[in-house]
């Protein structure tokens, strides 16, 4: 069934053909249409959920640890300081091994207090041991959801799903939206090997001695590294039974280009647009979009950037002191795999400010004149 | 001729606790949980925050009790109960009784937030605090629930505690829940009983357990039960219930209540108040009283 909808409601969708068991959140904008489509659904029972209404984000996810560990499938939505209130549970999640799955519209951060597209609100929360996903359509986003499921119950391991603010939430497309049947051939219940149950006592999440939380955390990560594999075999999957591809990056024409711009959310379609428009003024460009960032996809990565002419990486976020982020992530997958390719690292967009295909022709334009970045950082668009 | 006695248990004879736990001699707060669990029996899921009990039930991978727990973050517990008990029904287990246990740093202070978001939901959980009126498991800090005049190490005595106790049963009330309670691990009966009707309500249920803590109090563990009998019978901590934050019932009678210097000198937290302040505290627990008794037409 084919139908117009919003990003956000993308994400309501997945929720329902997850079949998701326990839904809380908390208001935010631009999530609030995620959860409102979510209720409705609840109240009219073509999901069979329970929502928690609850007080703050954080609660949240409190909430869906609880679900969690009594082996509750479990969703939630939030966006930018509804994130970063929930920190300390996103730890808990990942290192309580419970596979919760979120849709997080990416969002500034205040003061000033913005509501639109940056993913410094995500990226922060990049070392909590989530999977993360960067959408870039709609329809991306309710497969996405779908998939995430899928991979996360099977490692033990929650996802984030990442959409820009606007850009992608609010902005309508067509959408092809699975049949219930097919999800559910696709997507089994949720029945994970650990549980809480009063019929088999046990204490989950004691104090736990130097003698065996190294151990835990060794098992947790290599969990996380089997993960690509996983994606990419679920992708396939997916690819048989809905036609649609899910793969760790997206490689848009990056075969004997002499620049690959690397990317993520709706820039990366953005920045297809400027590579049909730069390949017509005779520049072979490619662009490399980032479905997934966590876990870092290195080897695809490496084989697609190592073949290019050189790299641009363009952060819609930035490491105070430091890089954009991603332009830190592929410059240390690439290092000592890929003898002397410049990779350039462009900020831009921060706050919502429009990356547009003109953008990309800036960063093009630059990239292509020099061997070297010309700053640690490379700001595209900004005032100064 | 030596008769037969025959003694009548008043309290259920089922242990769902063992002896192995690492509480401290005299701890109020293993024998809230003793009792606790012979009201609510097996089929109990517990969430855990940070607090005492995070520690008293064992390191990984041990457990003293037959239950089950959830271990969660500091300030999480009626969130994370609540949870629970959604994930526990969507999976088809309506019966197990969900129960946050939370001492009085993650109820009156961290925790109330969420305390007070699941009893406005009134969520199908009891939430349990045992008050030992500081944070006792990070090594005696004030908490909102230490009493004026309490010496902590946060508290000095040249700066002791100015404010009085949080009125957390007031608070909570306020959200007209169906049932909540005080008790006393020196009325075990009466606090068992409570566990028990707590049980067989739908809803949020609170119960407000006082817990003396022979290490944060600079009291002599075998005073734990005499501390915490004479609260009551100082009217400093008084036994009572309510159904919908109304139909205030006194469960434990006083009719000559105990001065509470009784209570107060048995205590090295307070051991550097003067006469004139242990008769503030006399003050305000008479007008406190004098409200209770009032709002329970006793």
């Amino acid at each position: 069934m084919k139908k117009v909808i919003m990003g956000n409601h993308a994400l309501s969708w997945g929720a329902q053909l997850g079949r998701a068991q326990v839904i809380a959140a908390y208001p935010i904008t631009p999530q609030t249409q995620v959860v409102e489509l979510l209720s409705e659904m609840c109240a009219s029972h073509s999901l069979d959920a329970k929502f928690i209404k609850v007080e703050s984000e954080h609660s949240a996810m409190a909430a869906l640890l609880g679900a969690s560990i009594a082996g509750a499938r479990t969703f939630t939505a939030t966006s930018s300081h509804g994130l970063a209130l929930m920190h300390e549970l996103l730890h808990w999640a990942a290192i309580g091994r419970l596979p919760v799955v979120m849709g997080n519209i990416n969002r500034a951060l205040a003061p000033g207090w913005s509501i639109w597209a940056d993913q410094n609100d995500s990226l922060s929360q990049r070392d909590t041991g989530w999977m993360q996903y960067y959408c870039a359509s709609n329809q991306e986003v309710l497969d996405t959801t779908i998939q995430a499921f899928k991979v996360s119950e099977a490692l033990a391991i929650p996802s984030m799903i990442m959409l820009d603010a606007f850009a992608l939430s609010h902005t309508y497309e067509v959408v092809d939206i699975p049949d219930q049947d097919k999800v559910d051939a696709y997507l089994p219940p949720f029945r994970p090997k650990l549980r809480l149950s009063s019929d088999d006592p046990h204490a989950f999440g004691g104090l736990t001695s130097p003698e065996h939380y190294f151990e835990l955390r060794y098992k947790q990560q290599k969990d996380m590294e089997r993960a690509p594999a996983l994606i990419e075999e679920t992708g396939k999957e997916y690819e048989k039974m809905f036609g649609r591809r899910l793969d760790l990056v997206e490689d848009y024409m990056c075969s004997g280009a002499e620049i690959v711009f690397i990317t993520s959310g709706t820039a990366g379609y953005t920045a297809r647009v400027a590579v049909d428009a730069l390949r017509q003024e005779g520049i072979k460009a490619g662009n490399l979009r980032m479905r997934v960032f966590r876990p870092f996809p290195f080897a695809i990565v490496r084989e697609i950037a190592g073949r290019a002419g050189r790299v641009a990486v363009v952060d819609r976020n930035l490491s105070w002191g430091c890089h954009g982020i991603f332009y830190q992530e592929v410059k240390s997958a690439l290092y000592g795999h890929t003898n002397g390719l410049p990779v350039f690292g462009y900020v831009a967009g921060l706050g919502g400010r429009d990356i547009t295909p003109q953008t990309f022709k800036d960063i093009a334009r630059d990239a292509l004149k020099r061997k070297l970045p010309a700053e640690e950082i490379v700001w595209i668009g900004v005032k100064r | 001729m030596k008769k037969d006695k025959t003694m009548k248990l008043s309290l259920p004879i089922e242990e769902y606790m063992g002896p192995g736990h690492l509480a401290c001699q005299g701890c109020g707060a293993a024998l809230a949980m003793r009792f606790a669990l012979k009201a609510l029996g097996p089929k109990t899921a517990f969430c855990f925050p940070a607090c005492c009990w995070s520690v008293i039930d064992g390191p990984f991978p041990h457990s003293s009790l037959d239950v089950s727990i959830f271990h969660c973050a500091f300030e999480t517990a009626a969130a994370t109960a609540s949870g629970l008990k959604a994930g526990l029904e969507m999976v088809g287990d309506k019966e197990t009784t969900v129960v946050a246990w939370a001492g009085d740093g993650g109820t009156f202070d961290i925790g109330i937030q969420a305390l007070s978001g699941a009893a406005e939901r009134n969520e199908d959980i009891i939430y349990i605090c045992y008050d030992n009126e500081a944070y006792m498991n990070t090594g005696i800090q004030r908490s909102s629930a230490t009493p004026y005049g309490a010496w902590t190490t946060t508290t000095p005595v040249k700066h002791f505690k100015s404010r009085p106790k949080k009125d957390i049963d007031a608070i909570m009330a306020a959200h007209r829940i169906p049932y909540q309670a005080t008790a006393s691990i020196s009325y075990a009966e009466d606090l068992v009983k409570k566990v028990k009707k707590a049980k067989g309500i739908r809803g949020t249920r609170f119960l407000h357990i006082y817990a003396p803590c022979p290490a944060g109090w600079k009291s002599r563990p075998e005073d734990t039960i005499k501390l915490s009998r004479l609260a009551v019978q100082t009217g400093i901590f008084p036994i009572f219930e309510m159904e919908n934050g109304e139909n205030c019932v006194l469960n434990i009678k006083v009719k000559e209540r105990k001065p509470v210097k009784d209570y107060i000198r048995l205590q090295g937290r307070f051991r550097h108040l003067t006469e004139d302040e242990v008769q503030r505290i006399q003050d305000d627990v008479d007008a406190r009283w004098a409200r209770l008794t009032k709002m329970c037409g006793a």
